[in-house]
């Protein structure tokens, strides 16, 4: 079972906390920093998983991170799970490649700025503390759907929104370039026969 | 009142903050903004401030006024309403606020609206942080959702059940109809999750464990669908670096495991195909690498077949040459789980794992460290223990504890010479004498006792050992106690095992009050280095300086140094005739016994006073020397060596309160008799039967003197045929006095399950009149009651 799932930039600073687990505010604080502390203190070559602090369940718990320029991605998970598995969940098909697929070559003002967007991704892969879902292509048709759904509702605050979407959806036939209209000769009639 | 700002704002606002103290300004003043647009009940641009309120409380600001806020989006017909909602209702609340069963009205109305994204929010919601109260409600829609066809929502409610299940094991059975036709699916959204349900069922309920290995047949299903995913060609949906959905793989090889554990018939049907994943698998990726790691759990943990198993074990040796860190650090892990069971497979790595000490990662030289300790045995102790020693040197302090204590750990079991036990103990005490645990300063002293011919030789590379570095205390509260005990050898230069140095009484003595005065010595090793000082005072000669540093440290500020001192001055001016006894030899100690006591026991007859004043520390310091107050509660004698017993002696009377401590014995009844009677000393015994185990017979000692001088040094020693065990403890005192003034008690106990005549045999020594008497006597005329 995953516990928690955290991404913070290199100076700790959280941009995304899921606990599946209860704790309160300070202590969901604490384990952020906690975290960071632990985390940033590895070298770029060891190995990606660490014993969780004390605060977050002590030995039993692994944290299994990765660190990608700015941002640390760590999943704390407990012995249930797999490891290796979890190394590419966050890397290789899933978590970090649906992100670079919704957003378009993510970086950390999308997930600054997007934090409920994230959330609902993430909410699509993981519940409840366990996987559910892997295939990345799944995992955005469901995300694109929701959001529709949403634009859809927006009322005259989505119109902007909606205006770029339609735009990019629009289906433009290919515009001629050259209009050649060909030697029009207009016959003028005589004026005098109008009497 | 103007439309809140939006998130996007907020946070370019906040980002621009430059100060911990203007962002909070900034938070507040836009919560006190969000607190009264709450207040108007404003629903349009509620999810708006929702949302902010979430990112406020991501960076950890209070938000809590925010959860009923949160219930009102989600009764709101809006499906953006409903996802800010539901996103803050897992953020915000969890089971211990009473809000939370607000929403299972919500909840119960979303699992059955007609929107798939609006159920899928509800389920989302329910499986994280459902409680119980809410789980028992929602528990039938879950499950009618459970057997839908929307494969979208039957992913969801199949974790969702497992939070249910979770939550209220007693559940269980109702989702077992629904999960028959889980595996059937096509979706594999649909069966990952479900396989996950099925684990989650399995490992809850050895019931339900037994029942779908047999009823269902799940084991020939999973294996129908671990094949295709392997042989079936290239399917771009599922495919993670050229392998078919590998995380479908690793779930279904996981259940397998649980399914196959202590299980032939099952572990059986699965042989063939995990020796296809085994072989087929591709290994130059990560995925590949996970999938194997599974397989080689999974076989590790069946009933597979040898063959299968040698497999597995060569893939984690191949695992540890892998450049991967990750996966090298897998496979250590995997290692140190199945060293127990398939020992001689694993030693066939050894050199790699040894290697791995040298690694520069901090969690795999931690693995292999334990592994290395693991791995040990009688053969390849000599090289092993090199390699660990040349680590103990190089590690990181975090590890010397644990290494000391591995190395002292493995020394004790294979060593294969004495001499080399104690070469090795001391090379962990000069390299990592300070990070050894308190607790082997004691194992050590008794081990040295325990090797007699060896006392010089360890005596002396102590002493060089002390005059290089003092400041390892543990390193010099043992060398202290053995130059204490053994100091005549040293300077009478007797090694045989390696030169003798010349050493004179007095360099002993200036090393010995060097540590008492030195800032480096903690007080525990002060103690030790002034009784070590005192016991020198029966082996050497120069007595009188001896003296002068006693009476020096009489007026010492430490309470602890202060009382030895002035005891053992005491012992110097009135008490000296019992100075030599006191200061003699230890003996041999014997390890605490938990299996069972030996047949003859030696009791701690030697050396101990027999006690005049009660808290008269005695010349032993070890292992209670942290619990000084501890001697004085004993009333000083007996404490140690431990053998069987702490119950403290007290003088003749205490016969009585013996029987007390013993529990709850019932005067059985049996009449006592008279074992031995010759010049002048008589031993009775006399009989309890303990109560919980009927085969012990307890037999109190009497021993009586009717002649006109004491008996001295009085032990009694005891001895029975191989079908008894016998326990020995101590005697109450150790002088008989004269003319029936006195007796001394001693409690036997004898354990006698095979229920045959009682036969002991006897052996007294004590010193009367001034000469010291033997006696052997057999005691045969037990009563059969006491035996029977």
């Amino acid at each position: 079972m995953i516990k928690a799932i955290l991404i913070f930039n290199n100076h700790g600073k959280p941009r995304l906390s899921k606990f599946y687990e209860h704790y309160t505010e300070d202590t969901e604080q604490q384990i952020i920093r906690e975290t960071f502390h632990l985390v940033s203190k590895r070298d770029e070559n060891v190995c990606n998983f660490l014993e969780g602090g004390m605060l977050i369940g002590g030995s039993d718990y692994k944290l299994i991170y990765r660190h990608y320029a700015t941002l640390y991605f760590v999943f704390c998970v407990d012995s249930s799970e797999s490891e290796l598995g979890i190394l590419d969940l966050i890397q290789v098909k899933v978590f970090v490649e649906t992100l670079d697929k919704c957003f378009e070559n993510v970086c950390e003002l999308d997930l600054i700025f997007h934090v409920d967007k994230v959330h609902n991704i993430l909410a699509e892969m993981v519940m409840g503390g366990m996987v559910l879902e892997t295939n990345m292509n799944e995992i955005i048709t469901q995300v694109d759907a929701q959001n529709k759904m949403e634009k859809s509702e927006a009322g005259i605050a989505g119109a902007p929104a909606r205006a770029v979407s339609a735009v990019k959806n629009m289906n433009l036939p290919e515009m001629p370039r050259n209009i050649n209209i060909g030697d029009i000769s207009i016959k003028v009639p005589n004026l005098p026969s109008f009497k | 009142m103007p439309a809140p700002i939006r998130l996007r704002e907020l946070i370019r606002t906040i980002r621009t903050a430059r100060t911990q103290a203007e962002e909070r300004e900034m938070i507040q003043k836009e919560c006190a903004a969000i607190r009264s647009s709450f207040r108007e009940e404003d629903n349009t641009y509620r999810c708006r401030n929702v949302a902010k309120l979430l990112y406020m409380h991501m960076l950890g600001y209070p938000a809590h006024f925010g959860q009923l806020e949160c219930l009102k989006l989600i009764a709101s017909q809006k499906f953006t309403d409903k996802r800010i909602g539901y996103l803050g209702a897992m953020l915000l609340l969890d089971e211990r606020q009473d809000v939370h069963l607000l929403m299972t009205n919500c909840i119960k109305n979303d699992l059955n609206h007609s929107t798939q994204y609006v159920q899928g929010l509800a389920l989302c919601t329910l499986g994280c942080m459902g409680s119980s109260e809410m789980c028992r409600d929602l528990a039938g829609e879950v499950e009618k959702l459970l057997k839908t066809s929307n494969s979208y929502l039957r992913k969801k409610a199949a974790l969702c059940a497992v939070h249910v299940i979770r939550k209220v094991p007693e559940l269980m059975e109702m989702f077992l109809p629904a999960t028959k036709n889980l595996l059937s699916e096509k979706n594999h959204g649909v069966l990952h999750t479900s396989v996950v349900l099925l684990t989650e069922m399995c490992e809850r309920s050895p019931d339900m464990l037994a029942h779908f290995r047999k009823n269902e047949k799940l084991v020939p299903q999973l294996v129908r669908i671990l094949k295709n995913l392997i042989m079936s060609g290239y399917s771009p949906e599922h495919d993670v670096s050229g392998i078919s959905d590998p995380f479908l793989q690793v779930r279904i090889l996981r259940l397998l495991r649980i399914l196959g554990k202590s299980d032939d018939d099952s572990s059986e049907a699965m042989n063939d195909i995990l020796a296809q994943v085994a072989t087929n698998t591709e290994t130059s990726k990560n995925v590949g690498n996970a999938i194997l790691y599974e397989t080689v759990l999974t076989i590790m943990d069946i009933k597979s077949e040898s063959g299968l198993r040698v497999l597995a074990i060569n893939i984690l040796g191949r695992f540890l040459l892998n450049n991967d860190k990750n996966i090298r650090y897998v496979a250590l892990t995997s290692l140190l789980k199945t060293v127990q069971t398939d020992h001689n497979a694993v030693q066939r790595h050894r050199s790699t794992i040894v290697d791995c000490l040298k690694d520069l990662d901090v969690s795999i030289k931690r693995r292999a460290m334990e592994l290395s300790f693991a791995l040990v045995n009688g053969n390849n102790i000599r090289g092993m223990m090199k390699e660990l020693l040349y680590f103990l040197d190089s590690c990181d302090p975090e590890f010397k504890a644990d290494c000391a204590s591995g190395v002292f750990l493995a020394a004790e079991k294979y060593a294969p010479s004495k001499r080399w036990h104690i070469d090795t103990i001391m090379r962990v005490l000069t390299t990592a004498g300070s990070y050894v645990r308190d607790d082997s300063v004691p194992n050590l002293i008794q081990l040295i006792t325990n090797s007699v011919e060896m006392h010089a030789y360890t005596v002396q590379r102590l002493y060089k050992a002390l005059l290089d570095d003092i400041s390892q205390q543990p390193l010099v509260q043992v060398a202290s106690w053995c130059i204490g005990e053994y100091g005549d050898l040293l300077v009478s230069g007797q090694c045989e095992e390696e030169e003798p140095i010349q050493v004179t009484e007095d360099e002993v003595l200036d090393v010995l009050e060097g540590l008492l005065v030195s800032n480096l010595s903690t007080p525990v090793t002060r103690g030790y280095s002034l009784t070590a000082i005192m016991k020198l005072s029966t082996r050497f000669s120069s007595v009188n300086r001896i003296k002068k540093v006693v009476s020096i440290y009489g007026s010492s500020i430490d309470v602890e140094l202060q009382q030895r001192a002035v005891e053992y001055n005491a012992l110097f001016k009135k008490y000296d005739h019992m100075r030599p006894a006191l200061l003699e030899r230890m003996p041999i100690m014997e390890k605490t016994a938990t299996n069972g006591p030996t047949e003859i026991v030696q009791t701690n007859g030697e050396t101990e006073p027999s006690v005049v004043e009660p808290k008269h520390p005695p010349p032993v310091t070890q292992p209670a020397n942290q619990a000084n107050d501890l001697l004085d509660l004993l009333g000083g004698n007996d404490v140690v060596p431990v053998i069987q017993t702490t119950l403290p002696t007290k003088p003749a009377s205490a016969g009585g309160e013996l029987l007390d401590l013993l529990g709850d014995l019932s005067l059985s009844g049996i009449p006592p008799m008279i074992a031995y009677n010759k010049n002048g000393l008589k031993i009775d015994f006399t009989f309890e039967r303990a109560n919980p185990n009927p085969n012990i017979a307890v037999i109190t000692i009497h021993a009586s003197n009717t002649t006109e001088a004491d008996m001295t040094d009085f032990v009694f020693q005891a001895a029975v045929p191989k079908t008894f065990q016998l326990q020995l403890l101590s005697p109450s005192s150790n002088v008989v006095p004269a003319l029936n003034q006195g007796t001394v008690t001693q409690v036997i106990r004898v354990l006698n399950p095979q229920k045959q005549q009682l036969r002991m045999r006897i052996k007294l020594t004590y010193t009367h009149k001034g000469s010291p008497v033997q006696d052997l006597a057999e005691v045969n005329n037990f009563p059969p009651q006491s035996w029977q």
